[in-house]
Order: C-alpha cells, then structure tokens, then sequence
C-alpha cells in the first residue's frame, strides 16, 4: 500500500515540468555548474534508479534533504509541525464546542426554530470556502474591528497570549467548516437513534428526556461522528493549507505548497508521505476507538 | 463526503404511493423522479440558481459591459457606482464583467471533472467489480492509494505536475474524485452480478461485455448519478481553492478564485473585489448543493417514508 504511495508520488512529482535547479538558480548561471549540482543529487540518473535510491535510504530511515536549504526533510517538518499540530487542536476544539450543542439540540428538538439554526449553519458552514471565510474573518476583526492580527504566527507555547491571539483566526475558520460537518452528522445519527426501540423503552422507564439523550442516545450516535472526525483529519491537513496560506502561517500546509511550487523533489515526497502516513494512522486510530466506544465491535 | 443534510425529513410521505403504484413506463418515471425534486422545499431553488450562472456562462460574450482583461490604470479600485456595478480591481478592470467570464471557469471545472470522474470511476468500478480476483484487487488497491492522500494536497500536486491552465486542474480534480465512483460501482456491480436477471443473460449466452453493459450498467447507475450531482458543489469549490493557490486559469484570466486572492491586498480599500466574486461562488456552491440534495431524495428508495 504504502509503496504504491510512494511510487505514485515520486512518477508524479518527477514527471512536473521544469527543473528545481533551473527553478532554483537564475539563468545566467553556467550550464556546466549545473550539470555538476545535478550529477551530485543524482538528478541525471533514469528516475527508476531515483526510486530505488530514494526508497533504499527511506528503509533506513532517511527521507533525504530538501534540494533548497539542504537541510534534511525531517528538520525542515519538525521545525513546521508545532504550527501545524496547535491549529489543528483548536481547530478541532472549536469545532467540538460549536457542534456538540448544536448537533444534540437540532436532534432533540427536531423540526423547531433550534433545529433550523442548526441546519442551516451546517449547510453554510458545508458550502463556505476556506479561504473565503478566512478574508470575511479577517476584513470584521482584522480590518473592521482591529480585535486579532490577521496574520502571522507566534508560539502559544513560548509567547503565551500574544501567541494565542495569532491562532484564533486560523483556528476558528478551520473549526466551523469542522463544526459545519460534526453538527451534520451529530444529527442525523442522533435522529436515527432517537428512532430505536431502546430509546422507547428508557422514555417508557420515566427518564427524563436529557438523560435519554444523554446515556442513550449520544452514546448511539458517536460512531459516525468519531469516523467524520477521523475523515475530516484529512480535509483538515488539506484546509489547513489553505488556512496556513492566507495568514501566513509558517506550518506543514505552507510547506507542501512552496516546495510544490520550488519543484523540491525529496522534500515534496518526503511531506506528502509523512502526511499520507499520518492520514493512515489516524483512520486507524478511529478504527481502534471504535471498540472502545461500542464494546460490540470485537477485533480479531 | 457529504452525509446527509436535512436528515430524512424532506422526502414526502406522499412518495410512498410512487412505489406501490404499479411499475410505471420509463418515461412515467422520469416524470416520477422531476415530480418528486420539485417537491422538496429548495430544490426548485438550487435549480433556479444553477439555471441563472448556466445562462450567465453561455451568455458570457454578450452580457458582459466590458472586457473583463481590458486594464484602466486612471479607474483603479473605483466604488461601485452607475459605469462599473461592482466597482474595477486593483488594475481598473470591471469586476462585473470579470465575475461573469468566472461562471464560465468554475461551471467548466464542477461539471468537467465529475464527468471525468464518473466515467472513469464507473468503469474501472465495473471492471474491478465484473471480472473480480487479480484485476479486481490491483484496481482497488489503486483507489485505496489514491484515497490516502488528503485530496487538496493530491489535487495541488496533481496540478502542477499538469501545469497551468483550466485542463489541468479538470483532470486533476477528475483523479481525486475517481476512487469515490469506482467503489460506488464496484459494490453495486458485486450485488447485481449475483441477480437472477444476470444469470439470465448469461445463461442465454449473452457476451460478458453485453452483460456487463445492458444488464449490469443500467442497474448500477443510480447511486452513481445522486454522487454525481453531491459532488460538482465540492469540485467548483476544489477549482476556487486552486486557482486561490495559483493554479487554474492563469491571469490575466478571471476566475472566481483568483479574482479573490487577487483582492485580498486591497480588503481594506476595496472589499467589493473579494466580495462579489465571493458572493457568486457561495451562492452557486449552495445552490448545486440542493440540486444535489434533492436529486437524491428523488431517486433513494431509502428515502422514502
């Protein structure tokens, strides 16, 4: 599976026209210096012999170094990936506290005024670009109100508040598109547990409606969302190229784009597989977690 | 990708009756199905809104006030007023005329990569699905490759390994939809082959491609087309998130996406570039999205209450 990965990325990336040296160096550079750099990274070899190299040194651990700044892929990553991560977690935490109220309540009280609110800020939330809703975001509290900086980025973790306040933007554009789907799908889960003969049986019991929904219900309901979730991890890394690209945050996202556009071969293949690899491994901790939420999924 | 939206709630319970009527005629159920989309409430809507940007597109040349590449340094970043409706661009082109020639470019890219899309994913579903063991294995295997990419960073390295231009982010959004439609078909294909109407025909020694192609196909086609008509909403807004990066139609070409990054520099001095283009797309995205929406409530049984 994953050699298919690789060798798709690596054909594709190396059938890109043009050339990163050439991307690299101004014209006016002398052919034969360029010819002695391409010979060095091995450029010159049939790209099979590339593969093998490249795949052989992958076994050992090493995904090469980007042809730009020479640095190996896995610094250039590591140094990209605090960024990243952080977005991604408020990203997820804002989407989380949009639409677990608002999923929970368009259920319950189905077909009313809270149900509609619900609906149609999924629906918009569905249909919203990224990018369109990061310059909405920007142009009222950036421009408009000048509450938050519009672009930027400083390490929560290192400049605490002032760090914060440069991922609020980022995060909550990314979180409602995310809350957008949750809510959805929160819903209509919720809707079709609502509906099982177990949920009748606790009504007829005498328990309260909050705490039907709450320990019979929404425990029903969470396998279609921790898949979405699990899914959206993908769309996330994908919006969070977007998201990265318009506040100028310097994440994974921003990397894949700029050595897309430099045609930096190792560090392209090196990003796209270790995001490949991280997708992989999130679909299959949704897979894991599924047994622990409902204990009649078993694994063999 | 897309769950469903307004639940259940929508389809009619009216529509029980299409069902136990008896088996109408295949134009009956044409009619059937159109009857059944115009009942849910925004159907009509989304039809009415893909409607306006498909006249607005084919009519691109002569509804447009001006030449949507034509640059007036003298008149940059005008207000909108009586001689440029939606105001000009940081180089004094009209951002009216500009949005319109757009509608061309993302109607193109939606409708042109699911087509693609569609086509390749239903046959290489319904040759993976219909001659099974190696192929079969390899085919998805390919797909299940595919699918482990996040699909904007396939489509952007996809897009550039094509290069620039309308063509090539088609046919990259057409790769990264493919494996939806090649799993649809395959598992429709493997519940239909086993059909008695299939034995059938193949019983009367009928070719496998006869089968494959009168029996098998016509059968399948239905969860094909309700993803079909999800997924064009989703690829206009891949094509805007394209072009936004810089990929797509390259300027001075107008496309919504570009226009919009475009005039992300000038938010604060003319918002008007970044807001109608953007307006245009949400509108449009929203609309196919109930086109969408309803086409499937017609068509899934499942639906029906």
């Amino acid at each position: 599976m994953l050699v298919l990965v690789t060798a798709g990325v690596f054909t594709l990336i190396h059938l890109t026209p043009g050339d990163p040296i050439d991307v690299m160096m101004a014209e006016s550079v002398d052919d034969s210096v360029k010819s002695n750099l391409r010979r060095e990274l091995g450029l010159d070899q049939p790209i099979y012999v590339q593969y093998a190299t490249w795949m052989g040194r992958l076994l050992r651990g090493d995904l090469g170094r980007s042809i730009r700044n020479g640095e190996p892929v896995i610094e250039n990553v590591s140094r990209r990936i605090r960024p990243s991560l952080q977005l991604a977690a408020l990203a997820m935490a804002v989407s989380l506290l949009i639409a677990t109220p608002l999923g929970i309540l368009s259920a319950a009280r189905r077909n009313t005024s809270v149900d509609r609110v619900g609906t149609t800020f999924a629906l918009f939330g569905i249909c919203m670009p990224n990018f369109l809703l990061a310059l909405l975001l920007i142009f009222l509290f950036g421009v408009k109100l000048r509450w938050l900086p519009i672009s930027g980025y400083l390490d929560p973790l290192e400049d605490g508040w002032p760090g914060l306040r440069s991922l609020v933007l980022p995060a909550l554009t990314l979180g409602l598109a995310l809350a957008a789907v949750v809510t959805r799908t929160l819903r209509s889960s919720m809707l079709e547990a609502l509906g099982e003969d177990y949920v009748r049986t606790a009504r007829a019991k005498g328990l309260s409606e909050w705490r039907v929904i709450r320990g019979h219900v929404l425990k029903n309901a969470l396998i279609p969302v921790v898949t979405v979730l699990g899914l959206q991890l993908g769309t996330l890394i994908g919006g969070a190229v977007i998201t990265e690209y318009v506040f100028a945050l310097p994440g994974v996202g921003r990397l894949v784009v700029d050595a897309i556009f430099a045609r930096d071969y190792p560090l392209v293949q090196g990003v796209v597989l270790l995001i490949a690899v991280g997708f992989i491994l999130s679909n299959l901790a949704v897979d894991l977690l599924y047994g622990w939420i409902d204990p009649r999924i078993r694994y063999r | 990708m897309a769950g469903s939206i307004r639940g259940s709630g929508i389809a009619e319970p009216s529509a029980a009756l299409a069902q136990s009527a008896p088996r109408p005629t295949a134009r009956g159920r044409r009619w059937e199905i159109l009857r059944q989309a115009a009942r849910t409430r925004l159907g009509p809507l989304g039809v009415l809104v893909l409607l306006l940007a498909v006249t607005v597109a084919l009519l691109a040349p002569v509804i447009s006030p001006y030449d949507p590449l034509k640059q007036d340094l003298g008149h940059t970043l005008a207000r909108p007023d009586r001689a440029h409706l939606m105001g000009t661009d940081n180089v004094g082109r009209d951002v009216l005329s500009r949005m319109i020639w757009g509608t061309r470019v993302s109607l193109l890219a939606g409708f042109g990569s699911v087509a693609l899309a569609m086509v390749a994913g239903g046959i290489l579903g319904l040759l993976a699905g219909y001659t099974g063991g190696h192929t079969d294995g390899f085919l998805m295997r390919l797909m299940d490759a595919v699918l482990s990419f996040p699909p904007l960073v396939l489509a952007l390295a996809l897009g550039a390994v094509l290069g620039a231009g309308l063509g090539g982010v088609v046919i990259a959004l057409g790769v990264v939809y493919t494996p939806t439609f090649a799993r649809l078909m395959r598992g429709q294909v493997l519940t239909i082959t086993t059909r008695e109407y299939v034995e059938a025909a193949r019983a009367l020694g009928a070719p496998g491609w006869r089968v494959a192609w009168h029996h098998v196909l016509p059968n399948a086609a239905t969860p094909i087309v309700i993803q079909a008509s999800l997924s064009v909403a989703f690829a206009i807004l891949a094509e805007a998130s394209l072009s936004f990066l810089g990929l797509g139609v390259q300027p001075p070409g107008a496309s919504w996406g570009s226009m919009i990054n475009a005039g992300r520099g000038y938010l604060q001095q003319a918002p008007w570039i970044v807001f109608w283009p953007g307006t245009a797309l949400f509108v449009t995205v929203v609309g196919l999205n109930f086109v969408g929406d309803a086409v499937r409530d017609a068509l899934d049984p499942r639906l029906r209450k």
